[in-house]
């Protein structure tokens, strides 16, 4: 299908050369990473911009690092690099096991994970792990730059807290002092690539802090305070795992679409929280001895 | 607005003039005369369309023509180019597809995979081929080639 409509394509060779475009065209323009929600929104007419901004000239953007104790993930870093990075598996595996299930290879050697936060669709994989880790969104625009707790990213279905004139330069991970161990859930129709009808990530440490994130169960991705309080106050065992899970009907919205209804949702978005919560426990107990 | 870009495909340096808003699917197919992409669903998720893109297999309805100014495709075309591969002899050997609509885009998913990958476990098969639709083979028979050009000698 044809895009039914014109715009301007520009490769910037350096970030002030980006940033400097969407100082003038603003909301008129898009980014351009891999492209792969990007081609779709436009096909579709969804989105109509003036001109896109091709940042894959931007080499300085596609670094996965740990620097000053975080990790870092540039807006190029692809599914496929943060699958392969070392860093990524030893320091957010959750992250590493979520990247493995977005859509399929094919997407996953071009879609980006800040892409993903940007175009910010309800099912996205990388909300959950970044969620529970606290990640950080770093925005830059001719302003200054900006950073962003990815809490307080998400501002509905589709849409977040980017700016006019900014773009997502890298997310980054603080990593824990001490140990932790994550896991995440995804359910799917099938085996292979499709969306997420739900997604559940979860975090513990040994200290006992616990965070808890669900999508794909209401407008935007979320922490469960309750939940996480709950098992912070009485202890992550399987009873009170058990107790948490009769919580999460009270604590998220899912709807009924082509993909699941929301009782089937609500019904396994629990059982993907009691798997999460297992399998990180048992992490956990590895990486302490 | 068209812009020249030049690419190498299937190892030939090549220029066309083409729109910012041109897919790299409608070029390959319209322009520049490369009919194995094929579209299937336009949307990234049946597979038909995959091209490798630099050495990665990347679906060609999601990616902007444009974009591909001094990189390198290969398709079916450039990859038998010298003959079939022995991913190809084997597929044919086990009459492994049907009608053949999927046929381009799980082979060059596979290429990708095993490149990097020479012997790859089942599951890694499966993984790599998750995104390449089949209506009419139910898979097996591609996997068994696969399994049998792979296996460790």
């Amino acid at each position: 299908m044809a895009i039914p409509f014109e715009f301007a394509y520009e490769k910037p060779a350096t970030i002030a050369d980006a940033l400097h475009l969407l100082d003038k065209w603003g909301s008129n323009a898009r980014i351009l990473a891999g492209g792969t929600d990007l081609a779709n929104e436009l096909k579709q007419g969804f989105r109509v911009p003036e001109l896109l901004v091709d940042i894959k000239g931007l080499d300085a953007l596609e670094k996965i690092k740990v620097l000053d104790d975080a990790l870092h993930i540039g807006a190029l870093a692809t599914f496929d690099m943060v699958r392969n990075s070392q860093p990524v598996r030893d320091h957010a595996y959750i992250l590493y096991e979520a990247a493995g299930l977005v859509a399929s290879s094919g997407v996953r050697n071009r879609a980006t994970v800040v892409g993903n936060i940007c175009s910010a669709v309800a099912c996205m994989d990388s909300a959950a792990p970044l969620l529970v880790h606290d990640a950080v969104v770093h925005t830059a625009s001719l302003e200054g730059e900006r950073e962003v707790p990815v809490q307080d990213w998400f501002v509905d279905n589709r849409k977040t807290l980017v700016g006019e004139k900014e773009m997502v330069s890298h997310v980054s991970i603080p990593l824990p002092k001490i140990k932790y161990a994550g896991a995440y859930q995804k359910m799917m129709r099938y085996t292979g690539e499709d969306l997420a009808a739900a997604n559940v990530g979860v975090l513990l440490m040994e200290d006992g802090a616990c965070r808890v994130a669900f999508g794909s169960v209401g407008p935007i991705p979320r922490r469960s305070p309750e939940i996480e309080s709950f098992l912070e106050k009485n202890g992550v065992n399987a009873r009170n795992i058990e107790q948490a899970k009769e919580m999460i009907g009270g604590i998220i919205s899912p709807i009924t679409d082509v993909r699941a209804t929301r009782e089937y949702r609500m019904h396994m978005t629990k059982v993907m929280f009691v798997r999460a919560m297992h399998a990180a426990v048992e992490r956990l107990e590895k990486q302490k001895r | 607005m068209m812009k020249k870009i030049s690419f190498t495909l299937n190892g030939e340096l090549r220029q066309v003039d083409v729109a910012p808003n041109e897919i790299l699917l409608e070029v390959l197919r319209y322009r520049m005369g490369v009919k194995s992409p094929k579209c299937g669903c336009d949307t990234g998720d049946c597979g038909a369309c995959t091209v490798i893109l630099n050495g990665k297999a990347v679906r060609s309805c999601l990616i902007f023509a444009i974009e591909i100014n001094g990189q390198e495709i290969l398709t079916l075309e450039g990859l038998s180019k010298d003959g079939l591969t022995p991913l190809q002899k084997a597929l044919m050997d086990r009459n492994a597809f049907q009608c053949g609509y999927c046929a381009p885009g799980m082979i060059l998913s596979v290429t990708c995979l095993i490149s990097g990958n020479p012997h790859p476990s089942e599951e890694e098969i499966k993984e790599s081929i998750a995104g390449n639709l089949c209506r009419c083979t139910g898979y097996q028979p591609v996997i068994d080639a696969i399994r049998q050009i792979t296996k460790k000698q």
